[in-house]
């Protein structure tokens, strides 16, 4: 079995970010780090190298520029086998649909892939999109939002997958290869151990181009891309100071508020 | 060729998505502009019923596919027919409410039809004859704005809650278009098991008003009081990261970074601190309150009204008072 992990570097979640007038973000000091929600993936496809006794193997994969390496060495660290990065300067200014191209394209050329999986989104751009896109272009099993894998039987080619949707817990049933989405609780990531960031700083991470794994170069970056970012910008700030209701008894706190809410219209 | 706007109606059980309204309803705004028609695709099995509450919500035309095989939203033949519609009838752009179905199929289509699609779009405007978006990025702590300069149809999925639901007039009319399915059951390989419906019926994505509860909440009984409270209100309860971390309620009810992005006409945090990962998920409720013992929690720069005090002791007032001026 051959599980591929898709991951992507991103600002640290508690970054504070600043805009500048021509649109760039910056976060000071703050790490680049693997995308949080990617870890899920990761320590996913380690339980399931494990619950194998070891047998799959799991590659970890990212279409970027060196910053990838980031993401990357922190899912080597957490156990996965192998990495490799893809990247070629006609991939600057990709959207989700060249990105799930380029992707695709990279699992395709590995043959042998059973099992794809993905985190939620980036926290960064926050799309959400590509793993469904990858699964698309594949034309394999497109499992989102799954927060269980509740059955894997790589002989007989079918997995079983709870989704986390509006309504519930959705159990679907899929043959092998799947894409597979998935979302926070469906694991706790395990920290590096520090055999594993040794192992890390040793490892190899082959870089593939967009030669090897033969994109058609107008079909990625900007030419290839359907969304173009127009402008980057801080969002309003909400106005003012809370207006405070004073607690010395929790009826008359309660009273008031409920007047309140009732003039807002929001009760 | 026309500048219709496709809409996709999502609909559970017989039911509509209140997004796919919402999303009808931006449709609506933007054609008055572009000129074409609002264009429903409706598929599911017996939901012809539903075809004239599309057209009174303010559709011009309904595609409508009822089939067995589209009882349950599945990727493979909602993503094939959509795509096949849009080819025959080129739509300038398709719209999709932002629900969990909706930002699966929006790209899967755009895919097929080698398009763009913007997603979680806040805001969606024509400018210059072009429709530009505005979708948060970081987590809310900034904005973008996006466009589909040159790939037809642009697909964009719009955050619920965020465009006005328009109101119904049962007196409109529309054309409504029968179409078949565009797989059969053997060619499509997901077959759906089983669902297991979420507690409390109210989603926190739909619910106008949320009660959440965080680490002042002390353990999973302190969180009696938050769902009386958000029962008392008919809504929907929420957590912070912290309470669903250290193992106080499911992740489902998780509002944040990490969890649920949620914009209520009401959102009470309740023993909630407030850090920054929270604040992605909840500041475009319209009115927050934040009850919170510490007078120092970020939560009350971000809250429109707050009360310093003792949850245990302010939110069953709260209840109380609200049962007293409505009745239970």
């Amino acid at each position: 079995m051959h599980i591929v992990v898709c991951t992507k570097q991103t600002p640290d979640s508690a970054a504070k970010l600043s805009v500048d007038e021509a649109g760039t973000v910056t976060w000071g000091d703050s790490p680049i780090v693997i995308n949080p929600w990617d870890e899920y993936a990761v320590e996913e496809a380690l339980l399931i190298k494990e619950r194998y006794g070891g047998e799959p193997k799991v590659t970890v994969i990212s279409v970027g520029p060196e910053q990838a390496l980031e993401a990357l060495k922190h899912a080597i660290a957490m156990g996965c086998d192998e990495a490799v990065r893809i990247w070629d300067d006609s991939f600057a200014g990709s959207d989700t649909l060249a990105t799930s191209y380029v992707l695709a394209k990279t699992i395709e050329k590995m043959a042998d892939v059973d099992l794809v999986l993905f985190g939620r989104s980036t926290i960064d751009s926050q799309t959400g999109q590509v793993a469904v896109e990858v699964a698309r272009r594949l034309g394999f099993s497109p499992l989102t939002y799954v927060i269980k894998i509740a059955a894997l039987d790589p002989d007989g080619r079918s997995i079983t997958a709870e989704r986390l949707l509006e309504q519930g817990r959705q159990v679907v049933q899929a043959p092998l290869p799947a894409v597979v989405g998935t979302t926070k609780g469906i694991n706790e990531p395990r920290y590096p151990s520090f055999m594993g960031i040794r192992k890390a700083t040793r490892a190899e991470y082959p870089l593939w181009s967009a030669a090897d794994v033969g994109v058609e170069v107008d079909q990625v970056g900007v030419t290839g891309s359907g969304v173009r970012w127009e402008r980057i910008f801080a969002p309003p700030a909400r106005e003012g100071m809370a207006e405070m209701i004073p607690a010395d008894s929790p009826e008359d706190a309660a009273r008031i508020l409920v007047d309140k809410l009732l003039a807002e219209k929001v009760i | 060729m026309g500048k219709d706007i496709f809409v996709w109606i999502e609909q559970f059980h017989g039911q509509i998505a209140s997004p796919s309204l919402e999303a009808i309803g931006a449709a609506r705004r933007l054609s008055e502009t572009l000129g074409g028609q609002v264009c429903a695709c409706l598929f599911g099995q017996d939901v012809q019923g539903l075809a004239q509450e599309v057209v009174a919500h303010g559709a011009d035309k309904v595609f409508l596919a009822d089939d067995p095989t589209l009882a349950d939203f599945r990727l493979e033949p909602y993503t094939t027919l959509l795509t096949q519609l849009a080819r025959e009838h080129q739509p300038e752009a398709i719209l999709l409410g932002a629900t969990s179905c909706g930002r699966d199929l929006g790209p899967a289509v755009a895919v097929d039809l080698a398009a763009g699609c913007v997603a979680d779009c806040t805001s969606l405007d024509v400018e210059d004859g072009r429709l530009v978006a505005t979708r948060p990025i970081y987590a809310g702590k900034l904005l973008s704005t996006c466009t589909v300069p040159d790939k037809r149809p642009a697909v964009f999925t719009i955050r619920a809650r965020v465009f006005p639901k328009p109101e119904p007039d049962p007196s409109r009319t529309g054309e409504v278009t029968p179409v078949p399915p565009a797989l059969t059951e053997d060619q499509i390989a997901t077959k759906v098991v089983g669902l297991q419906e979420t507690e409390g019926g109210v989603s926190l994505t739909d619910a106008a008003i949320i009660v959440s509860g965080g680490r002042g909440v002390g353990g999973p009984d302190g969180f009696g009081p938050i769902r009386e409270l958000a029962q008392a209100l008919n809504g929907a309860f929420g957590a912070s990261r912290a309470a669903v971390d250290a193992g106080w309620i499911p992740y489902e009810h998780q509002v944040g970074q990490t969890g649920k992005t949620v914009s209520p006409d009401l959102y009470i945090a309740c023993g909630i601190s407030g850090a920054i990962q929270h604040q992605a998920g909840m500041r475009t409720s319209k009115v927050i309150v934040a009850i919170n013992k510490d007078p120092e929690a970020p939560i009350f720069q971000l809250a429109n009204y707050g009360i310093v005090g003792d949850l245990f002791k302010l939110v069953p007032a709260l209840t109380a008072e609200l049962k007293k001026r409505f009745g239970s």
